[in-house]
């Protein structure tokens, strides 16, 4: 963070106000984008918005970086009265994350919405992805429990509906987005119900004073069981194996711009929620330790291994990349579940890594969907040749997420491999080996079908896609391939990141 | 006391929780399923209010200290209950639970009439409701993937 | 303390439970759709009584309309379009349910004995800031209905997530259901002969008082149950019911669908205004203290809000009234808009149908 120290940009009346306008700007552009007469100005309401959101920000990140931590109480009602805005090293990371990828998503949405959704529909989808982005930004400022749920649901309810929009180009996205539904309701539910039980405990819903009072409590039942609860609900909602049923489905059946929003942000948010719970409002002591090294590393390690199998199995491409979300959740929490500063660190690094590439393999194959509607590894053959731009942009996220040196997926895995080896757990760094492999095995497989064979059927007719949606890609590629030289500007925020969760740098 | 009897409330909304739980996943009609997922939601509203509910108290909307009605309100209880946990002589519920179930209901209205539109679109795209059914065509999708780009 | 009154209480709690526990099998064990959403409403209307055993007025009103009502409504749309048969039913799909329901049933029970007693009223939950906001909302916002007080003030930030939650679910269902050839396609005129002359007379009296009755539960919100979430629904009523009697073209007339959704959005507006007022005015958002400017609230009559408890609080009544009025909006609109999508929805392609 040292690196936003220096960093004011916005007027102090704004930046004290920033943190709720990361949150509330989304919100009224949301309305905005209702009212609009039309998709195009729809379409500028969401940029300019998402914009703002950024710029609002970077605004927190550099408060972050002054002040450590941001404390925002909302209606002027100190916590544990009111509902406070609580804002660390990670938190500001994580909204960083979101809003670029929300202003990337904006850009995007200008030419990639018209191939495939119906223009009447532009405005209310435009407001629908702003409340999602708005949730999500609720979702990682929030320092009260409940409220989190409130932007858990405003992320959820409206993605539901954008997500089953994708029927127009494929019908399974309607069982897929029924299913989400369902999956993603039954995990907010668990999520309020556990918070239900450690508000019975402890009679708070703010975060920081249910952690002090959990501290003194000692072993309860309610508490464990809430805990529990808390994590099973946002395991759903991060997709963490076996809970991730869901996702596959959706993130292959929905609109491209939802998918590249979803797979970057989602699950992410839900793992920075769970990282949140587990670190901050845990008690310390042996159910934290049990369920990080018993219950979090072997699901982890199953998803890396067997979501990887599946997605070298997979002939869809869109679906491949869903079924490497979920492998790549497993490694994200690997890393997690280490728990040892240098594990967590990997672990958050990952999170942004894979964000990025996941954003632009996403939107690159929705570049290609602009012109021609291939589906499967086999339709995409040759296509680099027709649409070579669009092809590296993939190339260059596919590296990434094969770890290749000189990509931040390659950063990502090594860090991870060397703070396994620094806890000695061996069995971890085989697991990351032989899901590497098998990251790499479809990986490949994509690659060799893109670049090195005749074009078929499909891509004949590919051309590349417009200026509009190659900036964003190469802005995420680009960033994937950066960052791989020179990491210092997430390396100092994940570890800023670090050290505000467990009090030491790695 | 038994614990059947003090925590009875707690027990009963296990057993709904349980009910809506099999409601939604021993069914593959989309719409019987909506309804097991409501069941379940309501559930926990059930629970957050049995947790807010004080025994001998009162719905929370302030009634001045000293006026009949709150004399009335108090005249059965035990003096020393009502001034310890009493406020302005007057036993109240808690209405933290009351406010986040409200919030609770509004949303699982929310869920529900999205699920539902959902579900009315499968069937105008499937020509049925039944998972099983949807599951056949859509696998039927899926093999066609590859041949039909 | 009294026992035989608290015993009363229990004895009723007890029973709607095990009232509630017994719809919930019924629920479980009919095949029936119809019958499943009819005791479904019947659960709700159970619990709503339960609610105010549990003296959660405002909940109780809440699930009346909500769970009983809307809910009620939508899935009835609902099956009504996707022409469900009866449920199937097989056994070999019950079995991994029934472990996984065991298995939380377990977990829960296990939770469930770590809690305090029932009704205990030092429990953490009841001594901790619950009994604060008891304690402090007369000083500090100075309405009598201390729900009113949480709900839009002290915890008015999760308000505005909810009302925004009713405004996405809008949005989703207009995603869904508004567009397309099958879209907005009213079904023939409902009444038309004179047999329902009695049907139309009472609902033409009965239109403008259902609105009215909205009106009073939105603005006696402050003193007694109710407010903007359960007015909301109720003013939805009047619509919807016009369109059952009189027909859902006459009713799109009178109110089109374009307006309803951007009521749905002024509601919002209004709502998070009030927070972006508050913050130009030197407050924090959605600090209704800052609601008005100093040379603003010193103009204000005394006395006008009638009996307050401190009558010092114009920021906070009005921002609670202005809020509770985007929720107003928000809600009846969004309800409406919901019933137009299912309502408005043809069952068959049109053309397609004998």
């Amino acid at each position: 963070m040292i690196l936003f120290e220096a960093l004011y940009v916005a007027p102090p009346a704004l930046t004290a106000q920033a943190p709720i306008l990361v949150i509330a700007g989304p919100l009224i552009g949301a309305c905005a984008a209702a009212l609009s007469p039309g998709g195009r100005t729809a379409w500028m309401v969401s940029m300019l918005t998402a914009a703002f959101a950024l710029w609002m920000a970077v605004a927190v990140a550099g408060e972050v970086a002054r002040e450590d931590v941001i404390d925002y109480a909302l209606g002027g009602f100190a916590p544990p009265m009111g509902i406070a805005l609580r804002i660390d090293a990670l938190g500001a990371t994580m909204a960083l994350l979101v809003a670029s990828i929300g202003v990337m998503g904006a850009l995007y949405s200008g030419h990639a919405l018209e191939s495939e959704v119906k223009a009447e529909k532009h405005t209310l989808f435009q407001s629908g992805y702003l409340l999602c982005l708005a949730g999500f930004l609720g979702l990682v400022f929030t320092g009260d429990a409940f409220n989190a749920f409130v932007f858990l649901e405003v992320s959820s309810i409206g993605t539901y509906a954008l997500v089953a929009v994708g029927e127009a180009r494929d019908r399974r996205a309607l069982p897929a987005a029924f299913n989400y539904l369902i999956f993603g309701t039954v995990g907010a539910t668990l999520y309020v119900l556990g918070v239900g039980f450690l508000y019975a405990a402890t009679g708070t819903l703010n975060m920081v004073d249910m952690a002090m009072r959990l501290a003194t409590l000692g072993d309860n039942s309610a508490v464990q069981a809430g805990l529990a609860f808390v994590v099973a609900g946002l395991g759903v909602k991060a997709a963490m194996f076996p809970l991730h049923g869901w996702l596959p489905g959706a993130y292959a059946g929905a609109p491209s711009l939802v998918s590249v929003f979803l797979a970057a942000t989602a699950t992410k948010a839900a793992i920075y929620l769970i990282i949140r719970f587990v670190f901050d409002v845990f008690p310390e002591g042996e159910f934290g330790e049990i369920f990080l090294s018993w219950i979090l590393a072997p699901l982890a390690a199953a998803a890396v291994i067997i979501c990887s199998v599946q997605a070298v199995f997979e002939k869809e491409v869109r679906r491949i990349l869903a079924f490497s979300s979920v492998a790549q959740v497993g490694f994200i929490l690997l890393g997690v579940s280490l728990a040892t500063p240098a594990g967590l660190s990997a672990g958050v690094f990952y999170l942004v890594a894979h964000a990025l590439m996941k954003g632009a393999l996403f939107m690159a194959v929705g570049a290609f969907a602009i012109s021609v509607r291939a589906r499967t590894v086999e339709d995409f053959s040759g296509i680099a040749r027709e649409a070579p731009w669009s092809a590296a942009a993939f190339g260059v996220g596919a590296a990434s997420l094969g770890g290749v040196p000189l990509t931040m997926g390659f950063l990502a895995k090594w860090s991870l491999v060397s703070a396994a080896l620094e806890t000695g757990e061996i069995w971890i760094v085989a697991v990351l080996a032989i899901g590497s492999l098998l990251t790499l095995i479809y990986v490949g497989r994509m690659l060799e079908a893109m670049f090195f064979r005749a074009p078929g059927r499909g891509a004949e007719r590919a051309r590349e896609a417009p200026v509009g949606v190659l900036a964003p890609l190469f802005v995420l590629a680009g960033l994937s391939l950066w960052f791989g030289v020179d990491a210092t500007l997430p390396v100092s925020m994940v570890n800023a990141s670090v050290s505000a969760l467990v009090g030491a740098a790695p | 006391m038994n614990v059947a009897v003090t925590h009875f409330n707690y027990l009963a909304v296990v057993v709904l929780m349980m009910i809506g739980l099999y409601v939604l996943f021993s069914t593959g009609n989309l719409i019987k399923r909506m309804i097991g997922l409501a069941l379940f939601q309501t559930s926990t509203a059930l629970f957050y209010i049995s947790l807010g509910k004080v025994s001998g108290g009162t719905a929370a909307i302030k009634i001045y200290p000293d006026s009949p009605e709150a004399r009335a309100l108090a005249a059965p209880l035990d003096p020393t209950y009502v001034q310890q946990f009493g406020v302005g002589g007057v036993v109240y519920s808690n209405p933290l639970p009351h406010v986040l179930i409200l919030t609770a209901i509004v949303v699982g209205v929310a869920t529900l009439s999205v699920g539902l539109s959902i579900a009315v679109r499968i069937r105008e795209a499937y020509g049925t409701v039944e998972a099983g059914e949807i599951e056949a065509v859509a696998r039927l999708d899926t093999a066609d993937a590859g041949r039909d780009p | 303390m009294s026992e035989i009154a608290l015993q009363v209480n229990f004895g009723l709690n007890i029973a709607l439970l095990l009232m509630l526990v017994a719809i919930g099998l019924a629920i479980a064990r009919t095949r029936s759709l119809l019958a499943a959403i009819l005791l479904m409403g019947m659960y709700s209307l159970a619990s709503a009584v339960w609610l105010i055993v549990m003296d959660a007025a405002d909940v109780a009103f809440t699930e009346a309309v909500v769970g009983a009502g809307i809910s009620t409504v939508v899935l009835l749309g609902a099956i009504l379009l996707v022409r469900a048969g009866p449920v199937r039913h097989n056994w070999r799909m019950t079995i991994a349910p029934a472990v996984l329901v065991l298995g939380v049933g377990g977990l829960l029970v296990y939770a469930v004995t770590g809690l305090p007693e029932f009704g205990d009223p030092a429990s953490p939950t009841n001594a901790h800031v619950g009994r604060s906001y008891l304690i402090q909302t007369s000083d500090e916002i100075g309405v009598p209905n201390v729900v009113t007080a949480v709900l839009a003030s002290y915890r008015g930030f999760d308000t505005l997530g909810e009302t925004v939650v009713v405004f996405a679910a809008g949005i989703g269902v207009a995603l869904m259901l508004g567009f397309g050839p099958r879209s907005n396609l009213p079904r023939a005129p409902a009444a038309t002969g004179d047999h329902h002359v009695v049907l139309r007379v009472t609902a033409k009296l009965l239109i403008p008082l259902i609105a009215l009755f909205a009106f009073y539960v939105q603005f006696h919100g402050d003193l007694g149950a109710g407010g903007g979430f359960q007015a909301g629904v109720i003013l939805a009523v009047a619509p919807i019911l016009h369109a059952l009697v009189f027909g859902l073209r006459g009713t799109i007339a009178a109110l089109p669908v374009r307006a309803v959704r951007s009521v749905a959005t002024m509601g919002v507006l209004l709502y998070s205004g009030v927070g972006v007022v508050c913050m130009i005015n030197g407050g924090g958002f959605l600090d209704y203290d800052y609601l008005f400017p100093p040379s603003v609230e010193a103009m204000i009559p005394p006395g006008l809000m009638g009996e307050p408890y401190h009558a010092h609080h114009w920021g906070q009544h009005f921002g609670i009234f202005f809020i509770e009025l985007g929720v107003l909006l928000t809600v009846a609109a969004t309800m409406v808009t919901i019933f137009y999508g299912f309502a408005g929805r043809a069952a068959e392609e049109p053309g397609a149908s004998t």
